[in-house]
């Protein structure tokens, strides 16, 4: 990795939080005049290696090397000094300020001591002209669009940085017109020298602007490339999986003789969050949701649970035409749903292991059929047994168990309230693998006992596994529906990353 | 049993009154002499339950709001505009029961209108019922058009100078008020719900808990609880004084609330812990008042004891004391 020609290069840079590799080892490079894009699920490393390449933490391992020379960042002002900037997807200027002030806050031309306001909004015009904005400097920041706000956040950081810039999801709140001239900006830095290094979860911009791409997996390195050497698919499995084989073609679950029919969505959708879906869920089936982060899988999820109530379409249940307008309804017609983020939305730190479990079976008795300490305990022993919920008492603090358990504290949570239909979104993320197995175990157990269910993961390898049929998400729309034979992870990427240009069976 | 009853006595709220009640003792030694006196118990002691009602009354009602991290401010002022309502209605003529309903009814309104707020329109609590805190003295002095509306109502005067089985009438109405609240959170399932809600609002929404009308309900308590302390400290003076009833209770009983070691982060609650709460308050401040140091000191005495309490709460004492008795907590206020 002696490349002479890196303005900005990372070297078996480790980062360690506890004991938690954050990152591990990671050899990063950066030319002058490329867009380099980042790309990662979460908790890849993303976020991390940039905040190490900005000084904003420290590497426990390795070191951060300025055009060649071996750097101590001591913090994103120190790196900017060093000619690294950084805008980041939420534009952290001043709305209430004018635009010259924010190009040059901090480092205003001053005469007397008195800040120059003539010279500095000058400077500023023909600053941003250089950017095509003909805007006027004057003018408050926070009446101008994302975008240009952002442009002025690039121009600020391009002026005091100057060598590197960090581009952290800039795209995420612009529309499609927003992108193209922000992307004609960065193109622009990119003819005069800039080196760029840009994060973002929508792979067709990479394709746009990249002309490296490097991936992160689970704070590792999984390989930088050149970009027109590689192909959509290649880098959809580069960023899912480590073991997607893709010679064992895992066959789906086997066509089952159908069985009743539990759920029917028709046109089932919400503005702005997810695409009209057509789906039918017989009893006993499982349907796998795959899909990048941010594709949708979520909110569809969120619908269905009318978390997040749908605004159009319609959803018979057990042929019963109806409508969700709550989790409320959703509970009472028997659905159950554990979210991604469990501990933002799944457990409740504070109270109890049982309180936790007969919570949801509560909530459908109502306010005034409480149960009793005893009937809770039995309840709470009963699943807790069924999942082997490791709990010194189950009247411990659920915050106190581990990931895996907690997640299995909010299954049984629903099991206990004997439901007809489960969607469980990303359950088996981030636990350990003798969680993860029982968590498995239960579905296939849970699916021949004739449950429906929706499992949204991200591991290829396990949906194929346990899944009746398999839809995929890209941009909030629902783009295929998987069935039979043949079907393997690989296949799944494919429908992903839609190129239809090296279709396999 | 014998452990739990131990455990019990362990109560950090409970030892914090006993010694309390010790230091009173050790200043004056008559503080735990009862006598009875024309068909009523008279002493220190007593004096600390009348005068320690109000505040128990706005803390039982605190408690829940407190519980779903939420704060309620407006109490003082929702005890003076149902003072000044009851006053008005029997000057005015109307039966006293009549009266009464209406102050009731008035101060259920008022926590509506802060449940409307916080869980409608999701204002955050402190700022929410800081309008009403506000907006309810000026409503009080319309409704006394400026002046202390004084009565003769002896129905009226019964509720805050009266006496039930030689107790004064504000203890037996607070007691009466912690029985039904603490049979309506435990023995159905709104204390589990309320916790949960405290604990984690996101999670209580997708477990199926209708979170919105519960919150509304928890400041209608509170309000409802107000009106009846509004009622018994006009009662007791006679008269609806719109600019003083009431005023800086709110903070005595978000104080009293938080000594019965309910978190202002909301979850875990004990209402009776909190009545424990506001008698600590009260004992304190007729041990001050009774040791003859000047009134001042009451207030760097309740600051002090804030400042402990929040102490006590930080996570840095959590952790020193967690590391130290991994002991599996207690299972719900029971």
């Amino acid at each position: 990795m002696q490349d002479s020609d890196y303005v900005l290069e990372a070297r078996g840079v480790t980062k360690i939080f506890g004991n938690h590799t954050a990152l591990d080892a990671i050899d990063f490079g950066l030319r002058p005049g490329e867009v380099h894009a980042l790309l990662g699920e979460n908790g890849a490393g993303k976020s991390t290696l940039i905040k190490v390449l900005t000084g904003a933490y420290q590497p426990d391992a390795g070191g951060v090397f300025v055009d060649g020379a071996l750097v101590t960042l001591d913090n994103p002002l120190h790196a900017q000094t060093h000619g690294i900037g950084t805008v980041y997807q939420e534009v952290n200027l001043l709305p209430n300020r004018s635009v010259a002030e924010n190009l040059y806050l901090g480092h205003q031309p001053t005469r007397f001591g008195l800040v120059d306001h003539r010279k500095m909004e000058k400077a500023a015009k023909t600053l941003l002209e250089r950017y095509g904005l003909a805007i006027d400097p004057s003018s408050d920041l926070g009446s101008h669009s994302v975008a240009v706000q952002q442009i002025v956040a690039i121009a600020r950081a391009v002026e005091l940085s100057g060598k590197v810039l960090i581009l952290d999801e800039p795209t995420a709140s612009l529309d499609r017109n927003e992108v193209e001239r922000l992307f004609e900006v960065i193109a622009d830095l990119k003819k005069s020298g800039l080196a760029i290094i840009f994060i973002t979860h929508f792979l067709d911009q990479v394709f746009a602007i990249s002309d490296r791409v490097t991936v992160l997996r689970n704070g590792r390195l999984v390989d930088t490339r050149q970009l027109d050497s590689v192909s959509r698919t290649d880098v959809v499995r580069l960023m899912l999986g480590k073991d997607i084989a893709f010679s064992g073609a895992t066959d789906l679950e086997p066509e089952r003789p159908t069985t009743d029919v539990l759920l029917d969505f028709k046109s089932y959708g919400r503005k702005r969050s997810v695409h009209p879906f057509d789906l039918t869920i017989h009893k006993g089936e499982v349907i796998g949701v795959a899909g990048l982060l941010g594709s949708g899988r979520t909110e569809m999820a969120r619908l269905m649970f009318g978390a997040d109530p749908a605004d159009q379409g319609t959803i018979t249940v057990a042929g019963k035409p109806t409508a969700i307008r709550n989790t409320t309804d959703a509970i009472s017609r028997g659905f159950g749903f554990c979210p991604e983020d469990r501990k933002a939305e799944g457990i409740f730190g504070d109270l109890s292991v049982r309180e936790n479990i007969i919570i949801a079976l509560q909530g459908k008795l109502g306010w005034f059929r409480a149960l009793n300490r005893d009937e809770q305990l039995e309840i709470a022993g009963k699943f807790g047994e069924a999942m082997d919920i490791r709990a010194a008492s189950l009247d411990m603090p659920v915050k106190l168990l581990s990931g895996g358990n907690q997640q299995k504290v909010i299954l049984s949570r629903w099991l206990a309230t004997d439901p007809a239909f489960l969607i469980l979104d990303e359950p088996t993320r981030g636990i350990d693998v003798g969680a993860h197995a029982e968590i498995v175990r239960t579905i296939n157990r849970l699916r021949d006992d004739g449950m429906a269910m929706v499992v949204i993961s991200s591991e290829l390898d396990e949906v194929v596994a346990y899944s009746s049929r398999i839809v995929v998400m890209r941009d909030r729309e629902m783009v295929a529906e998987l069935r039979g034979k043949n079907i393997n992870p690989g296949v799944i990427v494919q429908a992903i990353a839609n190129s239809a240009d090296e279709a396999q069976p | 049993m014998k452990r739990l009853h131990l455990e019990r006595l362990a109560n950090p709220q409970l030892l914090a009154l006993a010694g309390v009640l010790l230091i009173n003792w050790l200043l004056f030694p008559n503080f735990f002499r009862i006598t009875w006196q024309d068909g009523r118990l008279f002493g220190s002691l007593i004096d600390v339950l009348n005068r320690g009602a109000p505040v128990a009354i706005l803390a039982i009602g605190m408690t829940g709001v407190i519980a779903t991290k939420g704060v309620d401010l407006s109490v003082g002022a929702i005890m003076a505009v149902c003072g000044a309502v009851a006053a008005t209605m029997v000057v005015a003529g109307y039966p006293t029961p009549v009266a009464v309903i209406a102050a009731l009814a008035v101060g259920i309104a008022c926590g509506l209108w802060n449940g409307f707020l916080v869980a409608i329109l999701d204002i955050q609590p402190i700022v929410a019922t800081l309008v009403l805190m506000v907006a309810g003295r000026g409503i009080a002095q319309l409704i006394t058009e400026g002046s202390i509306v004084t009565f003769n109502d002896p129905a009226l005067i019964f509720i805050g100078t009266g006496s039930f089985l030689g107790f004064p009438m504000a203890a037996v109405i607070a007691l009466a008020l912690l029985i039904l609240v603490t049979l309506l959170v435990r023995k159905t399932a709104i204390g589990l719900f309320i916790q949960a809600i405290g604990v984690n609002r996101a999670a209580a929404s997708l477990a199926g808990i209708r979170s919105r009308m519960l919150l509304v309900l928890v400041y209608a308590l509170s309000g409802f609880c107000a009106a009846i302390a509004g009622i018994v400290v006009a009662a007791d003076i006679r008269g609806a004084d719109a600019n003083n009833s009431g005023l800086w209770l709110e903070l005595d009983a978000i104080l009293a609330v938080v000594i019965g070691g309910t978190s202002l982060l909301g979850g875990r609650f004990s209402v009776p812990m909190a009545v424990v709460g506001a008698i600590i308050i009260q004992a304190m401040n007729t041990g001050i008042l009774m040791s003859g140091f000047p009134p001042e000191f009451n207030l760097i005495v309740k600051a002090g004891m804030i400042i402990l309490i929040l102490l006590i709460q930080s996570p840095f004492a959590t952790r020193l004391f967690v590391r130290q008795r991994l002991v599996p907590a207690k299972a719900g206020p029971k």
